[in-house]
């Protein structure tokens, strides 16, 4: 099972910003291995975030997205105290979900 | 010794395991396949579903003028135009430029940061792909001192 993300949602007005770490090896299936075998491509494929149980946002990634990815985005309406849930999901088939507050 | 009948069932059966084994990197049918295997941007843009393509004012790219560091380049893409359904990160010179698509919906806004991979200085594209099948381009270029793709 993969480490937990680190998420950070801040309230700014009427909205939130929020910032995800998620930690991830991101393997681009571009690069070889010592003995000049291709390491096969493991990157996630799938993030999908929700506001207090409702789908607010989703993405599809390629393998170009760096390892332990970053990612930022503002969910409108979203005030302190809202929860807000982030997933993702990687070619392999694994997934994660992470739960933050909104502050 | 195996006659034909038995060969016959042997035969079903592997397929049988071949189908339902199968390779979970397909199995989703929400992933766009099509647009992250294509090579240039124009290309991903119209896998996307775009239907003419233009460069726009109203789209913004954030991104370093020179990345030390190819495997870590954060790069940003916004808009505040009406009426967009998908946000998408290119990076020109990689093997597939695009990086990250983005799907804006009515609680979220039409601005996402992220991290990418360049292997090579290149000019990284910021396109939004309106309702009406526009695609809206702004590019920048980014200059990268070691590459992040393959090694």
């Amino acid at each position: 099972m993969a480490d937990p993300m680190r998420i950070r949602a801040q309230s700014s007005g009427d909205k939130a910003t929020v910032r995800v770490l998620m930690s991830h090896e991101m393997e681009s299936g571009q690069r070889k291995d010592a003995s000049g075998k291709t390491v096969p491509a493991w990157f996630i494929q799938e993030v999908t975030a929700k506001h207090n149980g409702k789908d607010v946002f989703s993405a599809e990634w390629g393998p170009a997205v760096s390892k332990n990815p970053f990612l930022q985005f503002a969910v409108k309406g979203a005030k302190a105290g809202d929860k807000i849930a982030v997933t993702w999901k990687d070619n392999k088939g694994d997934t994660r979900t992470d739960e933050a507050t909104v502050s | 010794m195996q006659n034909r009948r038995e060969t016959l069932k042997h035969s079903a059966v592997v397929a049988g395991l071949l189908a339902t084994a199968g390779f979970p990197q397909f199995a989703y049918a929400a992933f766009n396949k099509a647009a992250f295997d294509a090579k240039s941007v124009q290309d991903s843009a119209k896998a996307a579903g775009a239907t003419s393509i233009a460069e726009s004012k109203d789209v913004t790219i954030t991104g370093p003028d020179i990345a030390e560091n190819g495997a870590v380049v954060p790069l940003g893409a916004s808009t505040a135009l009406p009426g967009v359904k998908h946000l998408m990160i290119m990076v020109e010179k990689n093997p597939s430029s695009l990086v990250a698509m983005f799907h804006v919906t009515d609680a979220v806004e039409a601005n996402f940061s992220t991290r990418a991979k360049m292997g090579q200085s290149s000019d990284v594209y910021a396109v939004a792909i309106m309702n009406d099948g526009k695609a809206l381009w702004a590019k920048k270029e980014v200059k990268v001192t070691l590459g992040g793709c393959g090694g």
